[in-house]
């Protein structure tokens, strides 16, 4: 060859997360249908739960510091399923449709590193996400009248970094693993859904699942791995302090943090293991490519 | 003179996937089952600075050479080396110097904008956004595809489509350029500009390399350097377009239009016919054959056939050999 090339590797890989990411940024929000969409629908799913604690605890007599911390505990939930949603079905099975639209080859065959291409995904699902649940947090605030106390702002910002991570680390490693599956990803999914969903706690404090029996424990012990489940209550404890004398917590805000953190570290590295031996194995397959020209 | 591509006794077996997944595969015979040699011990050499075409039938393993060489596929057995260094070992560098177009090929997202959609690729390979910007600006003039560059990709046709994915092949700057079958469904002016612009790109530019899959003879013919006849997994011939054609001067090439004929299994039994093929005009009434003689004798015999069968010749013509008459003799049907 005559030409030598030097490419930086660090900015090659910049350039690439920055490149991946850009279609989810600017794309995803350039029809403007998206904020009834993904936005304002879900205030719908949060509303049913507001008017059962409406009910509970604006009846004559009830104390209504409860009212605020249980709706604005439900309004947090809500929005942060939002993430959640986006991570099981967009992150997931993107590899697997990058694949049915041809657009697999192409980034396999860039001299990028796969985590450029993951961690582009994610950070283009994490940015078109946020817009999403802000307006889904900030029309709930108004709409529902709750009263949000950030007296730790930092630890707060802190956490819910470590949980996106975490959480964007699982859909990235996903989605390594349904590359190889077909349309089963999408039933593998569906599957997950429901039963992450409960045990994440998005409506209701994750600790009355103990309440429930025996096996309650043991849901909560796999409910740990799951990084919304942990995020999710750190977040509630850090906003709602004093909610109800503390009893339905999980964890501790440190400990529940310190999981989190090496969440991330585990996801990520399981990400990129999995999705470097399922491309030498899609490559020895031939399953790269699902078009066959 | 250094080597862009070398491939020694490289050969690609696809087994059969379990049974949910089985997709049909498209030999003529319902060859579907069991494995199949994609890739039968080839070897290859393309020179750096050449332009280089694979010419062979549908299931002939061309997109799975490009695709081993691409480093999106790995060899079953054999080597194949890009720029010096082995798709299986050393893939990352040549990632660095490679891109690769197909034709009919969908890629990126439909709601960016062709130029966005082209620069989120430059972004994969490490592109300046200010180098980019003004080599896609740039390609997009010459693709005529300027009106569109802020179009959105799915309002696209699928001519302009593919005149995006061209520029997206280029604008990475590549020294070896992998393009199969870009001319697939093109108008014939698109075509001439991809055919043009692929052309004076390797010629005016020192150390460029395309290897080139097409079904057209002619784009085979006017743009190759060399060219290699492969059917089922093998190549069977490797040359430039002249001399390809030179070795069928000792034979004789005739071309019949006929009525339809019932039978044209008799032809290859007589002598000094080397091989035909026949095209029949979808519903039009008449049917061509070609036939590369050793014997230009057996020409008689080849009329007799047809009057016996009670048909009517309407033409006759002894001609120079193109291309396809050496894809005919050689692989046994014709192309297009
Ligand atoms: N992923 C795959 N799995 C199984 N078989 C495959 C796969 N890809 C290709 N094949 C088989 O390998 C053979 C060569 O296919 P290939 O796509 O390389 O042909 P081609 O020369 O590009 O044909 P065409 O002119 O139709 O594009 C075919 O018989 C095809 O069925
Ligand atoms: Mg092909």
């Amino acid at each position: 060859m005559t030409s030598t090339r030097s490419v930086n590797p660090l900015a090659l890989n910049l350039r690439a997360v920055v490149g991946r990411a850009y279609p989810r940024i600017i794309g995803a929000n350039r029809e403007p249908s998206w904020v009834f969409f993904d936005a304002i629908l879900p205030l719908l799913g949060i509303a049913a739960y507001v008017f059962i604690y409406e009910g509970f605890f604006r009846a004559p007599g009830a104390d209504r510091t409860f009212a605020n911390a249980m709706i604005g505990f439900v309004v947090l939930g809500g929005t942060m399923t939002a993430f959640w949603m986006n991570v099981l079905w967009s992150m997931a099975s993107q590899l697997y449709w990058e694949k049915e639209m041809g657009n697999l080859q192409l980034y396999m065959m860039a001299p990028m590193s796969r985590m450029a291409l993951l961690g582009g995904m994610a950070l283009g699902g994490m940015f078109m996400t946020s817009t999403r649940a802000i307006v889904t947090l900030v029309a709930g605030v108004f709409v529902f009248g709750v009263h949000f106390d950030l007296a730790n702002p930092l630890m707060i910002l802190a956490v819910f970094f470590a949980t996106l991570v975490a959480l964007y680390g699982m859909g990235m490693m996903l989605a390594s693993l349904y590359l190889l599956y077909g349309r089963e990803a999408w039933h593998m999914s569906a599957l997950l859904e429901e039963p992450i969903f409960l045990v994440s706690g998005f409506y209701f404090p994750i600790r009355a699942i103990e309440g429930v029996g025996a096996w309650g424990r043991a849901v909560l012990f796999g409910a740990a791995i799951i990084p919304a489940t942990l995020g999710l209550d750190a977040l509630r404890q850090l906003i709602f302090p004093g909610f109800f004398g503390g009893k339905f917590w999980l964890l501790s805000v440190e400990l529940e943090f310190a999981i989190l953190v090496v969440l991330c570290v585990v996801f990520l590295v399981l990400a990129r293991v999995s999705l470097g031996y399922l491309e030498m194995l899609a490559k020895r397959e031939g399953r790269l490519t699902s078009r066959h020209q | 003179m250094d080597l862009a591509v070398e491939t020694q006794q490289l050969t690609r077996v696809f087994t059969q996937r379990r049974k949910i997944f089985r997709r049909r595969r498209n030999g003529e015979n319902g060859e579907s089952e069991g494995p199949v040699t994609a890739l039968d011990h080839v070897d290859l050499q393309i020179r750096d600075g050449e332009l280089f075409g694979l010419l062979g039938p549908n299931g002939a393993g061309k997109t799975t050479l490009i695709k081993i060489l691409a480093t999106l596929l790995l060899p079953t057995s054999g080597i194949a080396k890009v720029a010096g260094h082995d798709v299986t070992k050393d893939p990352l560098p040549i990632r660095l110097k490679i891109n690769m177009v197909s034709g009919g090929e969908s890629s990126g997202y439909g709601l960016l904008t062709t130029r966005e959609n082209v620069w989120m690729f430059s972004q994969f390979y490490g592109v300046s956004s200010k180098t980019a910007k003004a080599r896609i600006d740039k390609l997009l003039h010459t693709f005529g595809l300027w009106e569109k560059r802020n179009a959105k990709v799915r309002n696209l046709s699928s001519g302009q489509r593919q005149k995006m994915n061209m520029i997206r092949g280029f604008v990475t700057d590549p020294d070896i350029l992998f393009l199969d079958e870009p001319t697939l469904g093109l108008d014939v002016n698109a075509s001439r500009v991809i055919r043009d612009y692929v052309k004076s790109w390797v010629k005016t530019t020192a150390g460029k390399t395309v290897l080139l899959t097409t079904h057209y003879m002619m784009e085979a013919d006017e743009l190759c350097d060399r060219l290699a006849i492969i059917d089922h997994g093998k190549i069977l011939a490797v040359d430039t377009p002249e001399n390809l054609k030179r070795r069928l001067k000792k034979e004789t090439t005739f071309r019949l239009e006929v009525d339809p004929l019932k039978d044209t299994s008799r032809f290859k039994t007589i002598p000094g016919v080397k091989n035909f093929s026949l095209k029949s005009d979808g519903g039009a009434s008449l049917e061509k054959l070609t036939f590369i003689l050793e014997d230009e004798a057996a020409v008689s015999d080849i009329v007799s056939e047809v009057v016996r069968q009670g048909s009517k010749i309407h033409h006759l013509q002894k001609t120079e050999p193109t291309l396809e008459d050496v894809f005919i003799s050689m692989v046994g049907r014709s192309l297009e």
